[in-house]
């Protein structure tokens, strides 16, 4: 009874000698590789809007599924980002990289901000305060005169990365953006088996006795809270390059929910779980693009099924089903 | 200048009564059931839909719809709770916000697949079109009925919760459930009438909306979120806090939107902010 179904699969498949070391050094090599050649199969474009949405989702699932905080209004993050960046590269001319940087930079300091006040109370409050921050945020957005309003932020241009490479062609864009997906991914899983992802997980599982044990429980959530909007911004403002417009539907609580539903999805507190969810989910609305309103009323319809009846998502009931027929 | 500042405060004070009846609801299936309710604002919808589709459709009017609205509402949201939340409550409430989420956007999606985007207007009842001057404003007669009907329907919940034994069931159920239902009481029934009351009251406040708001798919779930606002400032664990707390928030959006406009959708979130900073577990709340 201690912490999301993904993660309990996870440990059990770890006791049950289903995951080693070794194997999962050849599984993330393999999915690597499979990353660098999957461009000249798939649209790059599509292919470059997962692993957006899968950076989010991981930044996401650091605070849900390892530190046991729902954040309601992670769009706010993503969104900010992508028109902070959209903005700095439109209207200032900066560079790509600095671009991102400020994207990111702001989503760090507004998670900070939001971070600092949404702690000071537990459990489901904090849901719902994330949520209000978020939607003033988006309020926010609508009203600034440098946002396009109801058009969004449009015609950003890519720019040149290191003021030499052209960012302009679909597939120079993809192998930049899957460099930032590893860099994103890798420290969220750095963070996750680090000492400090393990104080976290602590916290989750009991958070008075993390407490008397001396860890300074606020400032570990903080810290979590501020490195996930950071991840969730550097996403958004990848998203506003590849895009090349930054829009109110990134900043919108439907966005929130859809992260949720990410990484509720894939596995939440699993390391590929909410990469998988992204997955899922992207490749869903983009067959449903066309039918309209059904898109919602299925994300609504599937998001009713995974809470009742896939709680483990996708690589949890992978690892049980590993674990029940060992190869 | 004054008509103006006291015409925002009317329309403050009415977002406020309808603040006052969702967080209510809100309370109380949180009080019982541990679940945040999200469907609650696409509930409040639907409230006002059911009443907006009887007169267009069955040609009933405002005064049976009072009542039939609601009792909509109330039996869907007997069912939500029979056939989904009913499984969760052994969970982590993380899960009960997660599925009414979810139902949220299956009601928004069906009813904007079903009548659109654009809004649908209600008449005011015959009886309570007009007005009255006030020497200082123009008092439409709809509104101020608006006001002290919610207002009524707040301080009988509360009575009912407080002063009588059906009451007193519920806040011992909130207190330790399996200890009242070790003395007899049907608790699971009570769970799901509960959940039917909470939301009832949020399809009532949709049928007093009708005539003031338009009908739209879209008209819960901007509100529902400042109606989380309103519960985290004023805090989960009194009932005339919640009362308190929606109508002084409504009054402040009022005051704002005749100060400084545009603040007036964000100023809510600040209250929040300070709040929070100030006494965290909100003004009437008690950790727990």
């Amino acid at each position: 009874m201690s912490g999301p179904p993904g993660i309990q699969e996870t440990r059990a498949a770890y006791r049950a000698g289903i995951i080693t070391p070794r194997r999962k050094a050849l599984f993330f090599a393999a999915m690597a590789a499979v990353g660098l050649v999957l461009p000249f199969a798939v649209y790059p474009v599509f292919l470059m809007n997962v692993l957006v949405m899968a950076l989010f989702a991981s930044a996401f699932n650091l605070l849900l599924g390892y530190t046991g905080l729902l954040s309601f209004g992670h769009a706010a993050f993503l969104g900010s980002a992508a028109y902070v960046t959209g903005g700095v590269v439109k209207y200032w001319g900066l560079p790509v990289e600095l671009g991102l940087l400020a994207g990111t930079a702001f989503a760090t300091a507004l998670g900070w901000i939001i971070g600092g006040l949404a702690i000071r109370r537990a459990g489901i409050y904090f849901a719902m305060i994330t949520l209000g921050f978020a939607q003033m945020v988006y309020f926010l957005v609508v009203q600034m005169p440098w946002t396009g309003g109801e058009d969004g932020l449009q015609g950003i241009p890519r720019g040149k990365l290191l003021g030499l490479l052209p960012l302009s062609g679909n597939l120079t864009m993809y192998y930049f953006v899957y460099a930032i997906f590893l860099g994103g991914f890798f420290l969220v899983y750095r963070t996750i088996h680090s000492p400090f992802g393990h104080v976290l997980r602590a916290i989750r599982e009991n958070e008075p006795r993390a407490l008397s044990l001396g860890y300074d429980v606020n400032r570990y959530k903080l810290v979590a809270f501020v490195i996930s909007a950071g991840l969730a911004g550097l996403a958004g403002s990848t998203k506003a390059l590849v895009l090349q417009f930054a829009a109110l539907t990134d900043v919108h609580w439907h966005r929130s929910g859809e992260v949720v539903l990410m990484t509720l999805l894939g596995g939440m507190g699993t390391v590929m779980g909410p990469s998988v969810g992204a997955l899922v989910v992207i490749t869903l609305e983009n067959y449903l693009a066309g039918f309209g309103d059904w898109v919602t009323i299925i994300t609504g319809a599937v998001f009713v099924v995974g809470v009742l009846a896939f709680r483990r998502g996708f690589v949890g009931e992978a690892l049980r089903m590993l674990r029940n027929f060992p190869f | 200048m004054a008509q103006a500042l006291f015409g925002q405060l009317l329309i403050g004070l009415i977002n406020g009564s309808f603040y006052a009846l969702l967080s209510l609801g809100l309370a109380i299936i949180f009080g019982l059931l541990n679940i945040v309710n999200f469907a609650h604002g696409a509930l409040y919808m639907v409230g006002a839909f059911a009443a907006w589709f009887a007169l267009e459709a069955l040609g009933i009017g405002y005064w049976p719809a009072l009542l039939l609205a609601p009792a909509s509402v109330f039996l869907l949201g007997v069912v939500i709770e029979r056939t989904m939340l009913r499984r969760l409550y052994q969970l982590d409430n993380l899960y009960g916000l997660l599925l009414t989420f979810g139902l949220t956007l299956i009601l928004e999606g069906l009813f904007h697949h079903r009548y659109g985007n654009s809004g649908n207007s209600y008449p005011v009842p015959e009886l309570l079109q007009g007005g009255t001057h006030l020497g200082f404003m123009f008092l439409p007669k709809y509104r101020a009925w608006v006001v002290v009907v919610s207002l009524a329907v707040c301080f009988a919940s509360w009575w009912v919760i407080e002063r009588t034994k059906l009451g007193s069931y519920l806040r011992a159920g909130t207190e330790n459930p399996r200890l009242l239902q070790a003395f007899g009481v049907n608790v699971p029934l009570m769970f799901t009438l509960t959940y039917g009351f909470g939301v009832a009251l949020a399809g009532f406040a949709g049928v007093m909306a009708a005539p003031i708001y338009q009908v739209t798919p879209a008209m819960g779930s901007n509100l529902v979120i400042v109606v989380f606002a309103v519960v985290v400032i004023g805090g989960m664990g009194s009932i005339l806090g919640s009362i308190v707390t929606g109508v002084g928030l409504g009054l402040v959006e009022g005051l704002t939107k005749f100060l400084h406009p545009p603040a007036a959708s964000t100023v809510v979130f600040v209250v929040m902010a300070v709040v929070l900073l100030v006494r965290p577990a909100g003004l009437f709340g008690r950790e727990r």
